[in-house]
């Protein structure tokens, strides 16, 4: 008997040799060992990617000669010949393209020995686990990177401490233009859009303008080059908020010829709840689309692209407050005022977005130097809702409409150890508030011209150390077109200053006709040297010019989602910043660890502030005037990852920032407070499994300015001063969160499955820089289930 | 030659549309949501004259201030028959937001924050029974004395919840769409 089982298991094994099957295993990282995650590894029909760590695993290879690719967006392709005789170790190094065409837009991170700009990248794992959320969620991520939020899906990135304004996104090397002003307006920008997602952290990425004061986030979609083609698709489910996403895509590569990415994705989530309660009116959906086309030929490419963010979204219906008595209340019972069961319908307050962006690109390679000329359309629709009254109630309160028209013309020059670039941009934007609402539009129509150009130079003078320094021009000219009540435009101090606007009356109003024009000049320069092979100590100074925004500039009236009046000031000069930082940056496998500490001196800094209030027939507001002060920003950024064993890793980030508005001598309002996470991961060789901790803990803000005030309540029948606290920072707080995930191979595919716990121990708070926070508390325990599928 | 034919399109197709200048001039807007005007008239059912308190703000939401006005003093133990009238009179006519708090009757409600001036008693309700508040009587204090009276519109008040359907606004929740304050005298 035992004879014929080991004749059976020889047989057994002789003809697993006949069909023998090998692996390929190893990692992928960059000629400065730093891991690359996300890269497509293909041989034959069969194919993975790397995981975070750069290490990757293909099953399942037939024996004998095969060809491997490995690629990655802004790397040269690895293309090798690989005879199977056994399992192979390969781990590959990918050099940063110097002279490809795609080069133009995301050069310079790449070239980190030839530019001095430090950038922090999000990690393709990090992207797809925020699937279901939004781009400022997955930004948090990174150390230095604050989320601004007005509720759940209401994200904005603050970098430094700065946001919205000062903070442009670009999205595919197009500037965003979707009333970005505000700070109720996220990104629109659907996350799955993107392959790549960095953060730049002040000005001195000239190309993109001259005017970010905080930094500066740059979303890039995949490109693939190679001749593959391939899918991926995402199902999250989520259990707080009880909803789901899609996101799927699929990706046409070739190195000349026609190829074609296309993706799409959808959100379904219902009101989020609370430890204690359901956040009524928190549900959200997104239904959006980004695809291109490219035709490559040898010297010259063009490319079509075409994207549709498509959003509503649930305000909680707690935060609508109609009087500050009203808001009184809602802020001193600690509790929302409204609490209804659990429902997926989105009622008023809510947002309704939908952005279009089109581009057409032409990349020519010359010699040594390659050309890039694109045109870019945006068409920006934003419908707020809020609780309205009889006929209005279907109508919304703000109804905004903006167009933009861009092109620009971008040329890099390669010339031994120097790189020139050299481009310039011009952009039309028309701005049109529909009179429907029936309410004063808070932003007016208007019309924007403008035009930049810039330079940068940089030279590796050795091997160690190289150097940059680019200057950038840039005119703008808004004329704007708007009716001020005349008390208003007398109340600001308008009269005598301003009688050049005045274009005619209407009853008690104003017509109105702002225009202004600015000149402005950025610069930056920056230098890298490397200490060692591991050490590099990056220092960067950079120039940035903002012009005020509409909303700065214009503001005129109760702003009714928050309670307040807010007030534009026509006379408000531009801001100028000087960004100062220095980093230093260890690379390595084991241990790797940077720190940037930084200051950001900005002068004429445009802010909110109380000055009194108003009373009318709701009853009194506070209102809040923009003014202009001098500002410090001071900060410090920390990141580190050590590996003591293989398979283990921690990591650790920290981020401190200390406003102070120096003409008043007072803190900044909404910086964020100190912050930092601490994440513990542990992979095993079965099916990459992964289990992974993570602590998030953010500290109370101590420092901030008391802009309280006091509003009269009917007590007892008597008009009684109530305070009213929109101050006081809310208490820090900690989170634990759990992620384990696998992968498993399906046919010639691979799927991964990921579950995690967020906020494991359904812990109650409130944050500092959410706009609901006086209202409602976070939202408490969520279990994610994602189901991958590569293929 | 063929590959320059894109960007000068792209360029051509730039200017061309830079250069269609639409009007872009603003529209004036009559706010009609907006309420200027809170009026409350209280007639004697014994008889005599009405005495009516005065809330306007004919610039909105704009810096100037309501201007309150109270016709009289009340009479100590009278009774009275009492109604409110909501306007806009940025519109003329002016407009009269009454009906509109009549059809929404369920999701509006008026309340009568005192102390010490007497009794208000609603007269009017909604569909399902519940008061609205613009037809009331009020019971003056026996005796004489002086006080405030705060009149609130709510939007959207949780009319069940404890103690809002006899008037106290404690739980109501909801959002203000107007709230003004009378100071009245209770007089001999």
């Amino acid at each position: 008997m035992k004879f014929f089982r080991f004749l059976l298991l020889l047989l057994l094994a002789g003809s697993w040799c006949a069909n023998a099957q090998y692996t390929l295993g190893g990692s992928v990282r960059t000629p400065q060992n730093i891991a690359l995650d996300g890269a497509h590894i293909h041989i034959g029909a069969l194919h993975s990617i790397s995981a975070p760590d750069g290490s990757y695993e293909v099953r399942n290879i037939p024996g004998g000669e095969q060809r491997v690719v490995i690629s990655y967006i802004g790397y040269k392709t690895l293309d090798t010949i690989i005879f199977f005789h056994n399992d192979v170790r390969l781990n590959a190094i990918l050099k940063p393209e110097s002279l490809k065409l795609e080069e133009v837009v995301v050069s310079e991170r790449q070239k980190a020995a030839q530019s001095s700009i430090q950038q922090q990248r999000l990690t393709t794992e990090t992207i797809e686990q925020y699937s279901s959320a939004t781009l400022g969620d997955a930004l948090q991520r990174l150390p230095g990177v604050y989320a601004l939020r007005t509720g759940t899906s209401i994200v904005k990135p603050v970098i430094n401490g700065l946001h919205s304004s000062r903070v442009p996104i670009i999205s595919n090397n197009v500037r965003l233009e979707d009333q970005q002003w505000g700070v109720e307006h996220a990104p629109n920008l659907d996350i799955n859009a993107a392959g790549r997602i960095s953060v730049i952290k002040g000005a001195n990425a000239l190309q993109y303008g001259g005017d970010a004061v905080g930094g500066l986030v740059v979303a890039e979609p995949i490109k693939v080059l190679k001749d593959t083609l391939f899918g991926k698709s995402i199902l999250t489910f989520n259990s707080n908020g009880r909803g789901s996403s899609l996101a799927t895509s699929l990706h046409k590569g070739n190195e000349t010829g026609w190829a074609y990415n296309v993706g799409g994705s959808l959100k379904y989530m219902g009101d989020r709840e609370a430890p204690d309660y359901v956040i009524s009116n928190t549900g959200n959906r997104e239904a959006n689309f980004a695809g291109d086309v490219r035709y490559s030929a040898e010297k010259y490419s063009l490319t079509g692209y075409y994207s549709f963010y498509n959003a509503a979204i649930g305000i909680a219906k707690a935060s609508h407050t109609g009087s500050s008595a009203d808001m009184a209340r809602a802020i001193n019972s600690g509790i929302p005022g409204v609490i209804e069961p659990f429902t997926y319908n989105i009622g008023n307050p809510r947002q309704e977005i939908q952005h279009h962006l089109a581009k057409l690109e032409y990349d020519r390679k010359l010699d040594d130097a390659t050309l890039n000329v694109q045109y870019a359309f945006q068409f920006n629709r934003r419908k707020e809702f809020d609780l309205r009254r009889g006929n209005f109630r279907d109508v919304p309160a703000l109804d905004l409409t903006l167009i933009t028209h861009s092109a620009q013309i971008n040329w890099v020059k390669y010339l031994g150890a120097s790189v020139i670039k050299a481009g310039g941009s011009a952009s039309l934007q028309d701005n049109t508030a529909s009179p429907d609402t029936g309410i004063q539009p808070l932003i007016p129509n208007y019309n924007k011209t403008e035009a930049g150009a810039y330079t940068i130079f940089s030279h590796s003078f050795t091997d160690s150390f190289s150097a940059e320094a680019g200057l950038r021009y840039d005119f703008a000219q808004i004329t704007a077109s708007k009716y001020y009540q005349i008390t208003r435009w007398q109340n600001l101090g308008y009269d005598g200053e301003f009688d050049n606007f005045i274009r005619g009356q209407q009853g008690t109003q104003y017509l109105t006709a702002p225009e202004f024009t600015y000149n402005n000049i950025s610069a930056g320069i920056g230098a890298r040297q490397l200490l060692g092979s591991n050490y590099e100590l990056v220092a960067n100074a950079g120039l940035a010019m903002r012009n005020p925004n509409p909303s700065e500039l214009f503001s005129d009236g109760l702003h009714h989602s928050n309670g307040t009046i807010e007030l534009g000031d026509l006379g408000l000069e531009r801001e100028k910043a000087l960004k100062l930082s220095a980093g230093i940056i260890k690379n390595g496998e084991a241990f790797a660890f940077e720190a940037t500490p930084f200051v950001n001196i900005i002068n004429n800094f445009i802010y909110l502030q109380p000055t009194g209030a108003e009373t009318t027939i709701r009853g009194a507001f506070p209102v809040y005037n923009y003014r202009q002060t001098n500002a410090v920003l001071t900060g410090i950024d920390i990141s580190s990852t050590w590996k003591p064993v293989q398979n283990l890793q921690y990591d650790f980030a920290f981020a401190w920032v200390n406003g102070n508005n120096t003409s008043d001598d007072l803190p900044l309002v909404d910086m964020p407070p100190v912050n930092f996470s601490n994440n513990i991961r542990y992979n095993w060789q079965w099916h990459n499994l992964f289990t992974e901790l993570r602590s998030e803990a953010v500290l109370r803000q101590e420092r901030f300015p008391n802009y309280n005030f006091f509003t009269d309540i009917p007590q007892n029948g008597e008009l009684t001063p109530v305070l009213v606290d929109v101050s006081t920072p809310p208490a820090g707080y900690h989170l634990l969160h759990f992620q384990s995930g696998a992968q498993f191979a399906v046919g010639r595919s691979s799927m991964a499955v990921n579950l995690s716990v967020y906020n494991i121990f359904n812990t109650s708070y409130r944050d500092y820089l959410n706009r609901q926070r006086l209202y409602t508390d976070e939202p408490g325990r969520n279990i994610q289930l994602q189901i991958k599928f590569n293929y | 030659m063929k590959h320059f034919r894109i960007p000068v399109l792209a360029i051509a197709a730039f200017i061309s549309l830079t250069s269609c200048n639409n009007d872009d001039e603003a529209t004036f807007i009559n706010e009609e949501e907006v309420i200027t005007t809170v009026t409350a008239t209280f007639t004697p059912t014994a008889g005599g004259n009405a005495i009516v308190l005065t809330s306007r703000d004919l610039d909105g939401d704009g810096p100037e201030a309501p201007v309150v006005t109270v016709s009289g003093d009340f009479s100590a133990g009278a009774a009275y028959t009492g109604s409110l009238t909501f306007l806009n009179e940025t519109e003329s006519p002016a407009e009269s937001i009454n009906a509109e708090i009549i059809n929404e009757g369920d999701e509006h409600q008026i309340f009568f924050q005192q102390s010490g001036l007497g009794t208000f008693t609603y007269t009017d309700e909604d569909e399902n029974g519940n008061p609205i508040g613009l037809a009331f009587t009020y019971q003056a204090a026996a005796a004489p004395t002086t006080g405030t009276l705060t009149i609130t519109l709510r939007h959207e008040p949780n009319k069940n919840a404890q103690g809002v359907a006899n008037g106290d606004i404690t739980n109501a929740g909801g959002s203000t769409d107007a709230s003004v304050s009378f100071t009245v005298n209770v007089t001999e």
